[in-house]
């Protein structure tokens, strides 16, 4: 049993926060991923060869992408579930007839709602720079959505194990943001030397680029299964640190 | 009739090793106001956060129109609507926005004329699309009310609902207090205010570091507790208290400086109007008057001290 008016009073709610922050949550992603464009395909492009036959302002584009999602993913959904903690207007969640799994339903759900809205609008700025194509569009947006919903759900936890604005930020500034960078956004691993190619196999974002890029050209640094598999294993261990949290009250409850 | 609220041997142990709350057991009746009576951490709020599902206890059971709050806590939370003791509001949202979001999340469906309704009763109707922030202490305090009420409870917890109110609102909210019993809502306060216990509730319990002190009719409780006392300032001491007043049963402190009486104030004559007429006779001046009422510490000593 599920409460069905409560997941959509909260995911409503979570929307229209997003609505009035809109310069901050659409805006300047859409900014700055135009200043990569700009910077990245146009300017230092332009003097680097294609990859896999894919031209570099293109090729950076699935990276590009998943480098918004994965930082707003975490971003909105840490901040959901940290903003009521914070100002004490959690009270009324854990007052209310939902349980747990309605909250991360209502909470992921929104945050990942709004990354894979993000994303396309990101894609919609890219196709302004450079010509696209998506051979497969629907891996491609499979893994946008399994991308934004797993990473809602590391931002659901970061945001429920935070006890502070600091350790909010943390967690993306010391792991995600490197992870993203060094995860083959702006390059093909093949272009690194061996020792570094075998490191970058341990970051787990180098998958879901791969398997992102894969769905757009049908080039991939890794296997089209292996980067499903990466990112479902990554969505259960999620799912089992999230069941963990609320079979104990971890921080939620005194 | 089952209790609308059943706590049984309820225990909590905060994690900082703290024993907030000592084996409570309490019933409330259907319909009945209960004032919860009780100093600065004394363990309302913890009470009242256990029996909501906010705070976890230790030990012990709570019932909920006779649905326990942890196995049917969907049951028991629809029940309960809680109106907390800290102004914590979204601050960006409209009253309109969060009083209806409240409905929603206790899982009813939207219901606009009902929301209006309680956002007029509440007098907050035309402050209805301007964010929470610029409204003022009291009227956060009565969007939270709104906010409780959104979900239609049968039980409605109000924490120090008064507290940082003015007059005129303090007036308001007791009104609306009454009229949500007289519509069958079983309503629990707490103070720190014998007066206020002592105007709204039907029945009232003193809670004291954690154990409840004592549960007793209000009629009951008052005329036990409800001693006055009122202190005159005189003009010039007196060194002794003059044989026209001897049958006042009055008594000077302050080297002369105060005349003390004490009465019941629940009394139908209190005796103030004939003492200040013989007080007059006797030619004393007074630069000043004031009334003190027993305060909750000598009321817990007293308590604590009966047989
Ligand atoms: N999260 C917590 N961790 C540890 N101790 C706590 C916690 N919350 C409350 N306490 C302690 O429990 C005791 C009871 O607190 P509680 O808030 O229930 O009191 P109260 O009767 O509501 O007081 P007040 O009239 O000031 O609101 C206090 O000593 C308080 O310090
Ligand atoms: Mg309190």
């Amino acid at each position: 049993m599920m409460n069905f008016n409560a997941i959509r009073s909260i995911y409503i709610f979570e929307m229209a926060r997003a609505g009035r922050t809109l310069l901050q949550s659409i805006i300047s992603p859409v900014i700055s991923t135009s200043l990569y464009f700009v910077v990245f395909g146009a300017a230092i492009g332009s003097r680097i060869q294609e990859i896999d036959g894919v031209a570099y302002g293109a090729f950076i584009v699935p990276g590009l992408i998943m480098l918004s999602l994965l930082t707003q993913s975490i971003a909105n959904a840490s901040f959901g579930i940290y903003f009521p903690r914070f100002v004490g207007t959690i009270y009324e969640l854990l007052s209310a007839p939902v349980s747990y799994v309605d909250l991360t339903i209502a909470y992921v759900g929104a945050a990942a709602s709004k990354s894979i809205i993000l994303g396309l609008i990101i894609l919609a700025t890219a196709a302004v720079f450079v010509p696209l194509e998506i051979l497969h569009p629907f891996w491609m947006l499979g893994f946008l959505v399994l991308t934004a919903v797993t990473f809602s759900l590391l931002g659901f936890i970061i945001g429920i194990w935070a006890d502070g604005f600091e350790k909010l930020q943390l967690i993306p500034l010391l792991i995600i943001t490197p992870l993203t960078f060094l995860g083959g956004s702006f390059y093909s691993i093949t272009m690194l030397p061996p020792v570094w190619q075998t490191i970058s196999y341990f970051n787990p974002v180098v998958y879901l680029v791969s398997g992102f890029r894969w769905s757009f050209y049908g080039a991939a640094d890794v296997s089209i299964g292996v980067s499903l598999l990466a990112i479902l294993g990554f969505l259960a261990i999620c799912l089992a640190v999230i069941a963990w949290i609320f079979k104990t009250g971890y921080r939620l409850k005194n | 009739m089952t209790p609308a609220i059943s706590v049984t041997n309820l225990s909590k142990t905060y994690k900082s090793g703290f024993q907030a709350l000592k084996n409570i057991n309490l019933e409330i009746k259907q319909g009945e106001i209960f004032g919860l009576l009780g100093p600065n951490g004394a363990g309302k709020t913890t009470l009242i956060s256990i029996i909501c599902g906010i705070v976890t206890a230790s030990s012990g059971t709570v019932l909920a129109n006779g649905h326990d709050n942890v196995k049917e806590y969907r049951k028991t939370r629809s029940l309960i609507g809680l109106v907390p003791q800290e102004l914590t509001t979204d601050a960006f949202e409209t009253p309109w926005a969060t009083v209806n979001f409240s409905r929603g999340l206790f899982g009813l469906p939207p219901n606009h004329a009902y929301v209006e309704k309680i956002l007029k009763d509440l007098s907050l109707w035309d402050k209805k699309d301007q964010r929470i922030m610029t409204l003022s202490g009291g009227m956060k305090r009565r969007v939270l009310i709104a906010k409780a009420l959104s979900h239609e409870p049968k039980i409605l917890f109000l924490d120090e609902p008064t507290a940082g109110v003015d007059v005129e609102l303090r007036r308001d909210m007791w009104a609306l207090v009454r009229d949500l019993r007289k519509t069958g809502v079983t309503i629990i306060l707490t103070t720190h205010y014998i007066d206020e216990a002592e105007e709204m509730a039907d029945r009232i319990g003193v809670i004291s570091k954690g154990e409840l002190m004592l549960v007793e009719e209000k009629q009951a409780l008052m005329a036990k507790l409800g001693k006055k006392q009122l202190t005159l300032e005189l003009a010039s001491k007196l060194k002794s208290i003059p044989r026209t007043l001897a049958r006042h049963q009055l008594s000077l402190s302050k080297n002369g400086a105060e005349l003390n009486y004490t009465y019941d104030s629940h009394a139908n004559r209190t005796g103030i109007t004939t003492l200040l007429a013989d007080i007059k006779k006797a030619g004393i001046a007074f630069t000043d008057i004031e009334t003190r009422e027993s305060s909750l510490e000598d009321i817990f000593v007293s308590l604590v001290r009966a047989p």
